[in-house]
């Protein structure tokens, strides 16, 4: 899912702070290289260790998405996500360590899409994750709790800030065969788990207004060391809580030559993952919009297709300007759920930005 | 050629304005020389600025192929200076820091009219053929004289004022530029307006007038 | 026609070689000192914005905490997680290779955008630039500099400050051995946060962008100074240029009638004069720029070490090429041509075209020019009068410089012409009448190369006893101020505690000097705390005080306030003033007014123990120790072994002493290497005149030869009367001079460096300056009095024969 974004992210956010932009994605390609290591078919999950981090792995993020309503049934959309990146493997000492954090937030309204972004060394504490008892932050954005199951959450930017609680009785979701996600035909993969039955109450401040929310969570967790592919452009990635009590996880990557790759796990209303088959999903835009930021079109409404599920359905984005304007810019929005089944959802849209120039 | 009608001029003085022409009526035609004669400050060297355009007539017009001089701007009379007319004074006036030779085509080159014919016979006439690549200091008073009279002849004004050309000269020398100068003027059809002090001179000359304190005899 | 004439005007030079050299000379100079002053100036100014500009530093806010140098990095990361957007920034000197590097440590993940640093890393290297080896930024002279020293691998990149090294914030802990510790941070001016001193229980002050404004106003006078002098220099440099078009004018006449005569209009005449000066100044200017590169060049390392002596700023010893300095560098040229031909264009434009015979109107003339010139110079003394009274500041202190200098000038033929009427009034025979008498026709050919000479002796005397006073004064300082034998700083308060007690036996006191620095008043001033010992008691140089300041401090209800501070504040003793300390304002009285020389800061002094009681983070490191005279070398040998100290860690009083005098004589050093060129160049504009000159004068001296006067004769009697005018001259630079000293020293030095000098008399030094003036005025009429002596017979009879 949205392993792939990390990267071109990353790799503009290493040049940025010293220089201007530099050369492509050139070097960043499959091969995970420099003694980093290799996601493995056969390990199994262990909490709560596998909520704190893995330095030996390139990448790995929290990643936080909330659909919530007022007392007046408007909809609202929070994103939070802490990204680590590792320079070399493993960790050092103070300011020698290679790892770095970024932090992004999104707060997302009707009528506007607020953006946060954060940066931070390692080794020094300014943000970090730790297992047991559970704490992610970077500078004053933070998610913590006893555990990721309950757990506070919050962060603020320009115009906005927002602060939560989230609470699941259910279990962690692995993704893929019992964990390992595959990523390409190629085999490119990660560990990957999900938490996507929290229920959420907290308050949204938009400008001086403060707003009492409540509403639904989905946490993936990730971590990888050679996520793409050289032949993959950018991808579609689809959180959607039905209100039967299903969840899904769908997406799709998109391949120079104009096919894609796609992906999915249908997950019971127990917490029960089924994986879905490359031929299993069906991705169909149905509308696009001209992202005014940065002048990107791309679709704000699909119609996603289960068969073997039943599921037939055409998603919405509740605010079609939801872009990202980060470092690496991206499109991240709350999704309202029509047809076969009803729900609410995130949507994610990558590598758009370079078709529309 | 030249026409001069009730010219007046007078000096600021601090007792007061000093009259030094008062009403000179004179005429020049083409190819006649003239000697204008009188004592010292009897106004004759005035007369000469006056028809060169190197000063303002206060009263009366002097009028040259037509023109009068005293309508002129200050670069009108230039105009007519370089291309009308040729000056000898009594002091050479030679530019010290070109040659002889560049000295005697200088005024040609200015009026634009340099035929090096007519160069090669002014230079061999007055003698000057050998000095050309000489400085003026390095010439006797005579050769420098001849240099300036070369030079004005050799752009071929109309009409030549000389103040005194041989006032710098002695008897001899200044005899025979004047020679040279009446041969090359009559050669070239040039009029002449000659001032100067001497009789001897100026009975040399087609006609002569006398200025008497300010007015012709 | 155009070409014509414009040949016949340059054939004069031609035939007069010299006037051309003398005046192309005289503008190159001209140029050559302008432009020299212009680009040390203007590299020096770019050096500031550079530095002011790179990181960012004139857009972002500081972050420092009061009275500690350092602080550590856990505050930073409290401040972050209470949501502050502020970077970390550790800074300090190291030395190595003989060059002390500035050292900046930033982060470039929470660096805010306006801290470019030009530099580029593409992710591949950024773990080098992390990690334990490190990365530093550095231009490439300085990279070349320091091949083979030990320090993190350097990457060239141009535009870094000069002598500094860009490194990542861990590098740079590493290498000023401040592991975990920060010296600033810094954010955008729009960051907000909770109090900064809640958050950390540090005393955060936070200062808005600098823009380079501090250094800028530190150094505007010292450039202010430099300009004053290039001005001079240039001013010197066009009285050369003057007085050779203005001969040229002279042996051109006959040639601009004639060529009138034969019908070249004035406008055409003025035009191609025009065009001619202006070849004339493009050839010079460019020689001059070319001259003044060089110039500025060889000034510009004694510069960059007096401002970094003296205010700290650090400038690139090194010249760029600018092309903006070489257009400058050419319309100054033009312009000082054209000031300089101003009076030969109005007077070919009123040139009567008859020339009138008058070989005396000459007396007539210089009557006129004099009673012009003394008119022009009442006025500009009246206006030197009234701007001694009024000048408050440092425009206003040159203005009246100017006006002094100027009135001294044009004041000088008439005083010089008034000499020599009362010698020819005493003048027995007929030759010493006659040379007084034809003194003063020479002299109005000579006055201007004389003015030049009057303005470079009255400077130079001017200058000197400035600076020998100044040094008088500050030698005399530096031994009351420096009255411990030796000054220590420990790297930490545990080895200031270890030394103080092993080496107390052997100390007869140890005199603490905490500072911290503070923004009062709207700028940085230092706060010192000292002990209350008999050692300032007895030393300390007061120029003003209350009935009992050290009684008054020991109380703590005392401070002390340093001059340039009392002088820009308006502060005397008795007045109140209240400093922000951590615990809110702290109330003192001004005890004393102490003079503090080349300190451009504004400093306050008040007892030690109510510094540390009100900033109680203030570092406890540096210590005075008194000792029994003689034994100081010994003990800092002991003391540098046993806790391996550093050379910048412990100093005795002498290499104090004899680094602040050396810092003294390079402030100096430009001044006083200008101040020569300058004298140099009013000998050559003597020496010119008097050459030129003495071409004119044959019809002057050829009757004096018929009438029985050997030609060495003469040439003495010229010699004689050129160096007797420049003693008159030099006896009159002596009064000019001290005025110029006295405003240099009551006005100028007061603006610009706040410290106002005692005038100390150099008799001797004058002495000096006018035995040189008259050795150059000698040398300068030797060769021509030569020329006139072996001027041959024949050239003296042709005076007779065509002269007019």
């Amino acid at each position: 899912m949205n392993a792939e974004r990390f990267f071109p992210l990353l790799f503009a956010m290493l040049l940025l702070p010293v220089a201007g932009l530099g050369q492509g994605f050139a070097g960043l390609g499959t091969d995970a290289g420099e003694g980093f290591a290799v996601p493995d078919p056969q390990t199994r999950f262990s909490f709560p260790d596998d909520h704190g981090p893995h330095p030996d792995y390139r990448i790995e993020w929290w990643y936080l998405t909330a659909n919530l309503q007022d007392e007046a049934g408007r909809d609202y959309g929070i994103q939070w996500t802490l990204f680590r990146s590792a320079l070399a493997p493993g960790e050092a000492e103070a300011w020698s360590s290679p790892q770095v954090w970024m932090g992004h937030a999104g707060l997302t309204t009707p009528e506007a899409h607020f953006v946060g972004e954060r940066l931070a060394r390692g080794g020094i504490g300014q943000a970090g994750v730790v297992a047991d008892p559970f704490a992610a932050w970077i500078d004053d954005w933070s998610f913590e709790g006893a555990t990721p199951a309950n757990a506070s959450l919050g962060a603020s930017g320009d115009g906005f800030a927002y602060a939560l609680e989230l609470s699941s009785d259910a279990p962690f979701v692995p993704q893929g065969e019992d964990g390992y996600s595959v990523k390409s035909a190629e085999g490119q993969a990660s560990y990957y788990y999900s938490q996507p039955f929290y229920t959420a109450e907290g308050t949204l401040t938009v400008g001086d207004q403060q707003i009492a929310v409540t509403g639904t969570a989905w946490l993936d967790r990730e971590w990888s060391s050679q996520p793409l592919s050289d032949n993959q452009t950018g991808w579609d990635w689809f959180s959607l809580s039905l209100e039967d009590g299903h969840r899904v996880m769908a997406f799709r990557l998109r391949q120079t030559d104009g096919t894609a790759y796609h992906s999915g796990t249908w997950i019971t209303p127990e917490g029960t993952p089924q994986p879905l088959a490359p031929d299993a999903l069906r991705f169909t835009p149905l509308a696009t919009t001209r992202v005014e930021r940065s002048g990107a079109t791309l679709p704000t409404r699909w119609r996603i297709e289960i068969p073997q599920h039943a599921l037939d359905i055409t998603v919405d984005a509740l605010q079609p300007q939801s872009w990202m304007e980060t470092l690496f810019p991206y499109w991240e929005g709350p999704i309202a759920i029509t047809g076969s089944h009803t729900g609410r959802g995130y949507l994610e849209m990558t590598g758009y930005d370079e078709d529309t120039q | 050629m030249l026409v001069a009608k009730s010219v007046e001029k007078s000096f600021q003085t601090s007792n007061g304005p000093l009259p030094v022409l008062r009403g000179v009526d004179l005429s020049l035609k083409s190819g006649e020389t003239l000697a204008l004669t009188g004592e010292s400050g009897s106004g004759k060297s005035t007369f000469l600025h006056l028809a060169a355009g190197l000063d303002t007539i206060d009263a009366g017009t002097i009028t040259i192929s037509g023109t009068d001089v005293g309508t002129l701007s200050d670069a009108g009379r230039a105009e007519l200076r370089r291309s009308r007319l040729g000056l000898v004074f009594q002091q050479f006036n030679l530019i010290p820091s070109l040659s002889v030779a560049d000295n005697l085509a200088f005024q040609a080159r200015l009026a634009g009219r340099l035929d090096p014919a007519w160069q090669v016979e002014i230079t061999e006439r007055l003698g000057l053929a050998d000095l050309g690549a000489r400085w003026p200091e390095q010439l006797s008073g005579g050769q420098q004289q001849r240099v300036a009279v070369g030079r004005t002849l050799a752009a071929r004004p109309d009409l030549i004022l000389a103040d005194e050309p041989t006032g710098n000269l002695d008897e001899a020398t200044g005899d025979q530029v004047l020679d040279l100068m009446l041969s090359l003027v009559a050669q070239s059809g040039a009029a002449l307006l000659m001032v100067t002090h001497s009789d001897r001179l100026a009975a040399r000359l087609d006609r002569r007038v006398h200025l008497r304190l300010g007015q012709l005899a | 026609m155009t070409a014509l004439v414009f040949r016949t005007l340059l054939s004069h030079w031609r035939r007069r070689p010299f006037q051309i050299v003398t005046l192309l000379l005289g503008l190159t100079v001209a140029t050559a000192l302008w432009s020299a002053v212009q680009a040390v100036n203007a590299e020096a100014r770019a050096s500031y914005a550079a530095a002011a500009s790179r990181l960012g530093g004139d857009q972002l806010d500081s972050f420092t905490v009061q009275g500690a140098n350092s602080f550590d990095q856990s505050a930073y990361i409290a401040l972050r997680r209470a949501g502050w957007e502020v970077s970390p920034m550790v800074e300090g000197r190291i030395r190595r290779a003989d060059t002390t590097l500035r050292i900046i440590g930033f982060d470039p993940l929470t660096a805010p955008p306006q801290m470019g640093t030009g530099a580029t890393l593409d992710a591949d290297e950024l773990g080098g630039f992390f990690g334990p080896g490190g990365v530093a930024f550095a231009e490439p002279d300085l990279i070349a500099r320091l091949d083979g020293v030990d320090l993190p691998e350097l990457r060239a990149v141009d535009g870094t400050p000069p002598r500094t090294l860009l490194m990542d914030i861990g590098a740079a802990q590493r290498l000023l051995d401040l592991d975990g510790q920060l010296t600033r941070l810094v954010s955008v001016p729009t960051a907000t946060g909770p109090d900064p001193s809640d958050v950390t229980g540090l005393a955060f002050t936070r200062t808005p962008p600098e823009q380079g404004n501090d250094i800028n106003a530190l150094t505007d006078s010292f450039h202010l100074n430099l300009t004053a002098f290039g001005v001079l220099s240039f001013v010197v440099g066009l009285f050369i240029v003057y007085s050779a078009i203005g001969l040229a004018f002279e042996q051109r006449k006959p040639m601009l009638r004639t060529l009138r005569a034969c019908g070249v209009p004035l406008a055409r005449l003025l035009w191609v004069m025009l065009a001619e000066l202006a070849a004339l100044a493009l050839i010079a200017g460019l020689a001059g720029v070319a001259l003044g590169y060089f110039v500025a060049a060889a000034l510009l390392p004694d510069v960059a070490a007096t401002l970094d002596g003296l205010y700290g700023a650090n400038v690139d010893g090194t010249l760029a090429f600018r092309p903006g300095w070489w257009a400058a560098g050419l319309a100054i040229s033009m312009l000082g041509a054209l000031i300089a031909a101003a009076d030969t264009l109005w007077r070919t434009v009123h040139l009567p075209l008859l020339a009138p015979a008058q070989p005396n109107a000459w007396l007539g003339a210089q009557r006129r020019a004099m009673r012009w010139q003394i008119m022009a110079a009442s006025l500009f003394i009246a206006l030197a009068i009234l701007g001694a009274a009024l000048a408050n500041s440092l425009i206003a202190g040159f203005a009246l410089i100017a006006a002094l200098m100027l009135g001294a000038a044009l004041a000088l033929p008439t005083l010089l012409s008034f000499a020599l009427r009362v010698g020819a009034a005493r003048a027995r025979g007929p030759v010493s009448q006659w040379v007084w008498a034809d003194g003063r026709l020479q002299l109005s050919r000579l006055s201007l190369a004389l003015m030049a000479l009057l303005v470079a002796l009255s400077a130079n005397i001017g200058v000197g006893t400035m600076v020998s006073s100044f040094r008088e004064t500050f030698t005399g300082w530096l031994d009351q101020r420096l009255a411990s034998e030796i000054y220590l700083t420990a790297r930490d308060e545990a080895q200031a505690d270890a030394i103080l007690t092993y080496v107390a036996p052997r100390t007869t006191a140890q005199l603490p000097i905490f500072s911290t620095d503070l923004r009062w008043q709207g700028q940085q001033v230092e706060l010192f705390g000292v002990a209350d010992h008999a050692t300032y008691r007895d030393n300390w140089p007061l120029i003003a005080q209350g009935p009992a300041p050290w009684d008054q401090l020991r109380a703590r209800t005392g401070v002390l306030v340093n001059e340039q501070l009392a002088l820009r504040e308006g502060i005397s003793p008795g007045d109140r003033l209240s400093l922000p300390t951590p615990s809110g304002l702290w109330a003192l009285e001004v005890a004393a007014i102490y003079s503090d020389y080349g300190n451009p800061r504004g400093q306050l002094m008040v007892n030690v123990a109510g510094l540390t009681e009100r900033f109680p983070d203030v570092d406890r490191l540096r210590y005075a120790l008194r000792l029994p005279p003689g034994q100081a070398p010994d003990l800092i040998a002991d003391l540098t072994e046993r806790f391996d100290l550093g050379p910048q860690q412990i100093i005795d009083q002498q290499a104090i002493k004899s680094l602040s005098l050396s810092i003294f004589e390079r402030t100096f050093t430009v001044t006083a290497a200008l101040n020569v060129l300058t004298l140099g160049v009013a000998a050559l504009a003597l020496f010119t005149a008097m050459l030129t000159l003495q071409l004119m004068r044959l019809p002057a001296v050829a009757p004096l030869w018929a009438m029985g006067l050997t030609r060495a004769q003469l040439a003495r009697i010229e010699m004689g009367r050129t160096v007797l005018l420049a003693l008159l001259t030099g006896v009159l630079a002596i009064p000019v001079g001290l005025a110029l000293a006295w405003v240099l020293m009551t006005i100028i030095n007061v603006q610009a460096f706040g410290w106002r000098l005692p005038i100390f008399l150099y008799p001797l030094d004058w002495l000096r300056l006018v035995l040189l003036a008259l050795v150059a005025a000698a040398l300068a009429a030797a060769l021509p009095a030569l020329r006139l002596a072996r001027t041959p017979p024949g050239a003296l009879l042709r005076v007779f024969a065509d002269e007019r």
